[in-house]
């Protein structure tokens, strides 16, 4: 009888509260799908007289939301896989090689993820004003207000996260594998690209998917080192739109659903890869 | 699954095998490369930007100009830009005891632990250990409670003015006090908005928090659970005497999320602000942007600000490492 009151409790809580963590993004949603126009007459709490489209249309040209989306993936695809490939080499050499400073190794890298960004953003601002590179790579000709500085910026901060969730992840497949390659006369650059590598392919795909939606997230780095709007990824474009459409809210929450389908596709789909990718980072004791 | 790999420790290996590893020149070069190029790229863009800050806050410089080893002196012409200086701990002294919005954003940092330390992460853990006793529906409740993890903090503030919105929103709709005369303004009243804000990242950190602790859950042995059953315990003691200790790993990881989260704070404001400061949402990350995006930037006081903010939250990471790397250490 107790447990039974108990289990009901239970339902009850959480039904309130999955009804609590629901409601903002149905709202949401319900407000970007009605005009403008009505909603300033009978507000957002209201029976919709029109449903539309039109805030989602004008938002994507008046906001040039493809424009933005494509600076996002032009700066997440790569950051992406230059974090996964660097941090791999890491984790193999630390998880196979017996350095003395392995462990030092990793703390450098881990504690570097910890920092708050805000630490280090000072001089990193005058840092990415005093580097200059080659226009073909950075058309600010600095690393500053450039894609090419928000790619090394993710990679540099994102790298510590990898590397302790892959050389974990590594020092759990058994050394024998590529001690027998090592007898064959594998080379090191062998044993880490065919043999460890492809058997990290769980985390990886873990990693990846987190390393996309964080890195698409990102509003901090984007906000401080590009000066140009035109330029910024699509997240912290959202910061300009919300300048833009400044009285019209239907159409700003119109744009920040639109800026979220990718996440929600990754919600939708791999929303197992994302979890794990988590557990991985935060089940070694 | 890979949870469950990970948690199983590496099989020692001999000494002696490791030694008789050879590694050839060409060897030799790829490792260095492998942890040469990432390691320089960490210390290049992290902890030397880091490590300068400290630098940087005994200075004074307003970016203009190259920054000089010399004690500031007078102001030069008024008008002129002036060079870099060394300021000693003036920035220090200015942010203690002049700098109006130092205080109100430290205090505003804490609130913000607090609320997350005694609501996000107990309700964070509640939702993991209800599902995890297989509550039916229990993967419907994950999947919608863990939805704002996967969103960006720049669309949940956005979405969050809805709820919030004078005359339209949610609430004041619901309460009956969207008339203009009678408005609550959640996001503008200094008094009020830190809580609306805390509200968002509650209702984020806590599916964050979630989600960690089940894979902790999980990882638990059943038998444990059993045993305590068979020995009379009710679930209540189960819990908190037989499971929650063997948690200590994941706990200390949630707790460090929940400090390092809590001083990270930033994107919320931003949005809510529009890029402007808020009355009532002063926090040192805000504070210490503004002091580069501003039209005047004073690089010296802000980096102070930043090391201020650095020093905070090299405690939870050094609990996070003595933690994580004391086991590693023994067994070498």
């Amino acid at each position: 009888m107790k447990v039974r009151t108990g289990r009901i409790a239970a339902h009850v809580f959480m039904l309130a509260m999955v009804l609590l963590w629901i409601v903002p993004v149905l709202f949401a949603l319900y407000v970007a799908l009605r005009p403008e126009k009505e909603t300033n007459r009978l507000g957002y709490v209201s029976v919709a007289h029109k449903l539309t489209f039109s805030n989602f249309s004008d938002a994507w040209h008046q906001g040039r939301i493809w424009h933005f989306f494509m600076n996002s993936v032009w700066i997440t695809l790569p950051a992406v896989v230059v974090t996964l490939f660097l941090a791999s080499c890491v984790a193999y050499v630390v998880s196979r090689l017996s350095f003395k400073f392995n462990v030092a190794l990793l703390i450098v890298f881990t504690a570097g993820n910890l920092l708050p960004q805000q630490v280090l953003i000072t001089p990193l601002y005058r840092l990415y004003l005093a580097i200059h590179v080659p226009h073909f790579l950075s058309d600010s000709g600095l690393l500053y207000d450039s894609r090419l500085g928000l790619i090394v910026i993710n990679v540099s901060f994102q790298l510590g996260f990898s590397v302790f969730v892959l050389s974990n992840y590594m020092k759990t497949i058994p050394r024998d594998i590529d001690e027998a390659a090592l007898v064959d006369g594998a080379s090191l650059w062998t044993r880490y690209w065919r043999i460890v590598l492809p058997l990290c392919r769980p985390a990886m795909a873990a990693l990846a998917t987190l390393l996309t939606t964080w890195i698409y997230n990102d509003f901090f780095w984007a906000i401080t080192l590009i000066s140009h709007g035109d330029k910024r990824p699509i997240t912290s474009a959202l910061a300009n739109l919300q300048g833009q459409f400044v009285t019209n809210q239907n159409m700003i929450s119109a744009a920040a659903l639109m800026a979220a389908i990718p996440t929600l596709v990754v919600y939708v789909l791999l929303q197992k890869q994302f979890i794990a990718g988590l557990s991985l980072g935060a089940s070694k004791g | 699954m890979v949870v469950d790999t990970e948690v199983q420790a590496p099989p020692p290996v001999p000494r002696r095998r490791r030694r008789r590893r050879q590694l050839t020149r060409r060897d030799k070069i790829v490792a260095t490369l492998f942890v040469g190029i990432p390691l320089l790229l960490d210390l290049a863009f992290v902890w030397f930007p880091a490590l300068a800050s400290v630098f940087l806050s005994f200075t004074k410089w307003t970016g203009v100009g190259s920054l000089h080893l010399k004690a500031c002196g007078k102001p030069p012409l008024p008008g002129l830009p002036q060079p870099g200086c060394m300021y000693g701990v003036q920035n220090y002294n200015i942010a203690f005891t002049n700098y109006p919005d130092f205080w109100p954003a430290v205090r505003h940092n804490l609130i913000w632990l607090i609320v997350f330390m005694v609501i996000a992460a107990p309700l964070g853990m509640l939702f993991a250990v209800l599902i995890d006793r297989g509550l039916r529906g229990g993967r419907v409740y994950q999947s919608v409670l863990f939805l704002p993890v996967m969103l960006s903090l720049a669309l949940i503030g956005i979405i969050w003015e809805l709820i919030y919105s004078n005359n339209y929103g949610l609430i004041n709709t619901i309460i009956g006090h969207n008339k203009n005369n009678n408005l609550i303004d959640w996001l503008g009243d200094p008094s009020l908005n830190l809580w609306a804000i805390l509200v968002e990242a509650v209702w984020r950190q806590s599916g964050y928090v979630m989600v960690l602790y089940l894979a902790g859950l999980k990882a638990v042995d059943p038998a444990l659970r059993e045993a305590a059953k068979i020995d009379g315990a009710n679930e209540w003691q189960t819990f908190w005497r037989v499971t929650f200790p063997t948690l200590k790993p994941i706990n200390i990881v949630i707790l460090v999320v929940t400090v390092i989260e809590s001083l990270r704070a930033f994107d919320l404001v931003y949005i809510t602000g529009k890029g402007n400061p808020v009355k009532g949402l002063e926090l040192l990350s805000v504070e210490v942007t503004q002091n580069i995006v501003g039209e005047t930037q004073r690089i010296g006081f802000g980096s102070t600000l930043g090391v201020v903010l650095l020093v905070i939250s090299l405690v939870p990471i050094t609990i996070f490492l003595v933690q994580t790397f004391r086991r590693d250490e023994e067994e070498r």
